[in-house]
């Protein structure tokens, strides 16, 4: 089936488009871009007034299938990404059983492949069963389908094992993806440390449990000559860190999540589930710090960490409610009103941050741009759009998010993944 | 005197000044049908008062309970642990479940932070907090600044040390916020690594030499030291911190003469203070006993009569 | 609005009812004065003066405070204030007599009465007030009354104290809303 976006403003990770733009679609690809394409195709949309953008990539979430698919399923974690215009999702290994074999991988694969609404790339795990000690078959898990491998939730403590898991990894040509936590630091702290935690009577994760990790795997990294990418970067002392190990040359790149540049850990104050998170939300210092990184390229792009939880789940007191909040429908409304209309960064950065740098991260070549013969993976924005994140429109299976009832700006119209639309509002 | 319009007590954060005044004040009255023989007023007849415990506590429960019986309220008491709660049911949904039974008010005790206000979020009872985890306990610190008003006559300017594990602890959280208002100078002794972080932002001192605080203080709080701080290596031993933070008699000779030492139980006698000292003239550990359940009978009774629609706690 | 009794008149009233009252209880003997805050408390403080020249020695005096005993509790939108009862003695086989300033619908005098009795058993308890407006809702009479006042419902009678009020004694009747 064709397809033929007329009258679209194309932003890409370079520029904006100064003409409107048509753009042809056929069999998946984007077949021509033109000002005026008088190809008949088997839809036309108009996009008119809207941007286009390519398709944003997400390189961090949770679909909770196998295993809690009373929380989320595939179904429903891909309705939700399509929603949120995304159209290329990498989701994390710690499933029940472990995405830790090819077996599990492979019926990922094809369950987002029945559901077909968005590209779903499994994480693999670092270590078997998330177990901290054997490594898994990386290989194997690569030929798979993983493009990357994670023990998310938790950091592979030992520092041996990360060295031996970095070697290995880089032999294998698959990317590690580090949840930076040290557990003795963190031990079992709800928020971060600070004030906030003080007046609160919270447990409090000290900022430190996440920078020692990461300062740690930095000089691993170094020293193996191999790469890794930092999952949720949340702190200012991190961004300091990575900053400085680039300009050393040492292969890192990093993510942060909406909420990190949105909310302060005085959201924590309304004891709302939500609010926990992990990292925990941090102080404004962090938040201006995280934004600032995002804008000079220190961190590279922008993950949901989409972390569906069930009702029950959030109605548990602050201590026993699981961490974690949805993502995937408030991340560009959340950019842009947060980096893009306070001017942090423009257009076409978003882009890079939500498409151009993740599709790079993980080697999608054909991804992340909007060129003649990409991915035909497209989303079209309404980017003046002031609109509410209501409870109701949530096409998650959870509702945990800290963000209902609030006013976002710039909203998904259509995503279209694969040539196929799979979302219009 | 100003006028209670408040439909919960979750914490003093939001009571004002004079919120805290009048409750002294009534608690006066509460104290003086206590004394009677007959110790029963019939205030609160008709009203269903339920404490629901997620958290073992003896004296906190019990004076809560004589409280509300002499002002005449029915009292149940609901003892759940938080464990057997984990397979299934939320607190939510127990609250729910209490709530439908029409009852008036719900007195609550959990272990985590917030538990109580959001139980006053979603529920029309009057909710009161009876200690949340080591956020909140505010009737332990409004017994506690009646007991030092009635001993001293005033609160503002005094020189108040609260000494111990403040990191976990509700009750300096709460003195120290209530204190605050009524115009105290706190400070907080303790191990370095039982001070939490950025602590003098709730306007407090920091000082980890208890004879400062002996020599300077009007009244010295002392917490209670739990054993498993030294599992959690907190602590390196419980005789180390005997040592250096517990008060003893001879450590006292440099008090002010009408210094109070209080504690708000159950003490560990050799631990934070000697048998001695516990026992001792500087000691109104058992004022404060006797004094909480007029306290708590007069927060029952602003609290059950009124009818005012709840309105958004600011907090 | 109206002046209807005035100092001289409220002084004159009171020295009649300590009067009546030795009179009636044949002496002071196991005689005790309560008055119901807080103007109660005031004109039992003023017969005690008044009944101590006339026998030379004041008699127990105690203070009330009804309003834990109050059967519009649950009617109120916010809690009246409490205020401490004194009372420094036993009351057990006394003759009490309870005094208030107006006497309207009873209710006030209802709840002092189930106040004192859990003080103890009193032999005997009498009412003594300045003022009896009528209107009665329960079953309650005064045993001294120092000006009967028809009133209409929708009447105040404010009585004005020097040391409650800081100003002139007087009782005066406003028409208007209902207190």
């Amino acid at each position: 089936m064709s397809l033929l976006i007329k009258n679209a403003i194309i932003v890409s990770f370079k520029n904006i488009s100064k003409e409107k733009q048509d753009i042809l679609i056929e069999k998946g690809l984007i077949k021509k871009i033109g000002t005026s394409i008088k190809e008949k195709a088997a839809k036309t949309i108009d996009a008119k007034g809207k941007i286009v953008m390519p398709g944003f990539i997400d390189l961090h979430s949770h679909l909770r299938e196998p295993g809690r698919e009373d929380k989320e399923t595939i179904e429903t974690g891909s309705l939700a990404a399509a929603k949120g215009g995304f159209t290329t999702i990498m989701c994390m290994a710690n499933t029940n059983p472990v995405i830790d074999n090819c077996m599990i991988v492979e019926s990922i694969i094809k369950e987002a492949k029945r559901v077909g609404l968005v590209n779903v790339i499994p994480v693999g795990a670092i270590t078997r069963g998330l177990n901290s000690e054997e490594l898994t078959d990386m290989v194997e898990l690569k030929s798979a389908g993983c493009l990357a491998l994670s023990d998310d939730g938790r950091s592979v403590l030992n520092s041996n094992l990360m060295r031996l898991a970095l070697q290995y990894s880089s032999m294998a040509e698959i990317l590690l993806i580090e949840h930076c936590e040290d557990d003795f630091l963190s031990s079992g702290g709800m928020m971060n440390e600070g004030y906030n935690s003080t007046l609160l009577g919270i447990k409090p994760d000290p900022g430190v449990s996440e920078t020692v990790i990461l300062a740690r795997d930095i000089e691993l990294v170094n020293y193996t000559k191999t790469k890794i990418h930092f999952a949720h970067i949340s702190l200012k002392r991190s961004t300091e860190l990575i900053k400085n190990a680039k300009k050393s040359g040492i292969n890192v790149t990093a993510e942060a999540c909406p909420h990190h540049f949105t909310l302060t850990d005085d959201a924590v104050k309304s004891f709302d589930t939500s609010t926990k998170v992990k990292p925990p939300l941090r102080s404004k210092e962090d938040v201006d710090a995280i934004k600032q990184a995002l804008s000079d390229g220190t961190i590279d792009c922008i993950s949901t960490d989409h972390a569906p939880h069930s009702k029950e789940d959030k109605e548990a007191d602050f201590d026993n409610a699981p961490f974690g909040m949805i993502g995937f429908e408030t991340a560009l409304g959340l950019a842009i009103k947060e980096l893009v209309d306070a001017k942090v960064i423009a257009l076409p950065k978003l882009v890079e941050l939500m498409s151009k740098n993740p599709a790079g991260i993980i080697g999608l070549k054909n991804k992340g741009d909007i060129k003649e013969g990409m991915d035909a993976d497209i989303v079209i924005v309404d980017d003046k759009k002031d609109w509410e994140f209501k409870k109701e429109d949530i096409a998650s299976k959870s509702k945990n998010s800290p963000f209902i009832g609030m006013m976002l700006k710039g909203e998904v119209q259509t995503t279209i993944c694969a040539g196929k639309i799979t979302y219009q509002k | 005197m100003s006028e209670w319009i408040k439909h919960d007590l979750l914490d003093l954060q939001n009571l004002s000044k004079e919120e805290i005044e009048l409750i002294l004040e009534t608690a006066k009255s509460f104290k003086e049908v206590s004394s009677r023989d007959v110790k029963k007023v019939p205030a609160l007849r008709g009203k269903t008062v339920v404490m629901l415990f997620f958290e073992n506590s003896t004296r906190t429960r019990m004076s809560f309970e004589l409280a509300a019986k002499r002002l005449s309220a029915d009292t149940i008491n609901i003892a759940i642990s938080s464990s057997s709660l984990s397979k299934g049911e939320t607190i939510l949904d127990t609250a729910r479940n209490i709530e439908a039974m029409n009852v008036d008010a719900i007195i609550v005790r959990h272990p985590t932070a917030g538990v109580p206000k959001i139980l006053s979020e979603n529920l029309g009872p009057s909710i009161i907090n009876a200690g949340d985890g080591c956020r909140s306990h505010p009737t332990q610190a409004l017994l506690d600044m009646f007991t030092i008003k009635e001993k001293l006559g005033k609160i503002e300017g005094l020189e108040v040390g609260i000494v111990g594990d403040i990191a976990h602890s509700r009750v300096a959280r709460s003195n120290i916020c209530g204190l605050n208002k009524l115009g105290a100078k706190v400070t907080v002794c303790g191990p370095a690594t039982l001070i939490p972080s950025d602590i003098e932002k709730l306007g407090v001192k920091v000082s980890h030499d208890v004879d400062e605080i002996i020599k300077n203080s009007d009244v010295i709080m002392l917490l209670r030291i739990q054993k498993e701080r030294q599992e959690d290596k907190f602590l390196p031993s419980i005789r180390e911190y005997a040592k250096v933070f517990g008060i003893n008699k001879n450590r006292l000779k440099n008090a002010k003469k009408d210094l109070l030492i209080m504690h708000p139980g159950p003490t560990n006698r050799g631990v934070e203070l000697s048998a001695e000292v516990a026992d001792g003239e500087y000691s109104v550990i058992l004022d404060q006993v006797t004094n909480g359940v007029a306290v708590r009978m007069a927060i029952l009774y602003l609290l059950l009569g009124t009818k005012e629609i709840k309105t958004e706690e600011v907090s | 609005m109206s002046k209807i009794i005035d100092k001289e008149n409220i002084r004159r009233a009171i020295t009649r009812i300590s009067h009546e009252i030795l009179e009636k209880n044949k002496g002071s003997e196991d005689l005790c004065l309560i008055g119901i805050r807080t103007r109660g408390a005031v004109l039992a403080e003023r017969i005690n003066e008044c009944i101590k020249q006339i026998e030379g020695a004041a008699l127990p005096l105690g203070i009330l405070d009804i309003t834990l005993y109050r059967d519009d509790l649950t009617l109120v939108s916010t809690q009246p204030i409490v205020h401490e009862t004194l009372i420094n003695f036993d009351i057990a086989d006394k003759k009490i007599v309870l005094v208030d300033d107006v006497l309207f619908t009873g209710r006030t005098i209802r709840a002092a009465l189930d106040a004192l009795i859990d003080f103890g058993r009193p032999s005997s308890i009498q009412l003594a007030v300045l003022v009896d407006r009528g209107h009665r809702e329960l079953p309650i009479r005064a045993d001294y009354v120092g000006k009967n006042i028809p009133t209409s419902i929708d009447e105040n009678v404010n009585v004005v104290l020097e040391e409650t009020d800081k100003e002139q004694d007087q009782v005066i009747v406003e028409t208007g809303g209902a207190k």
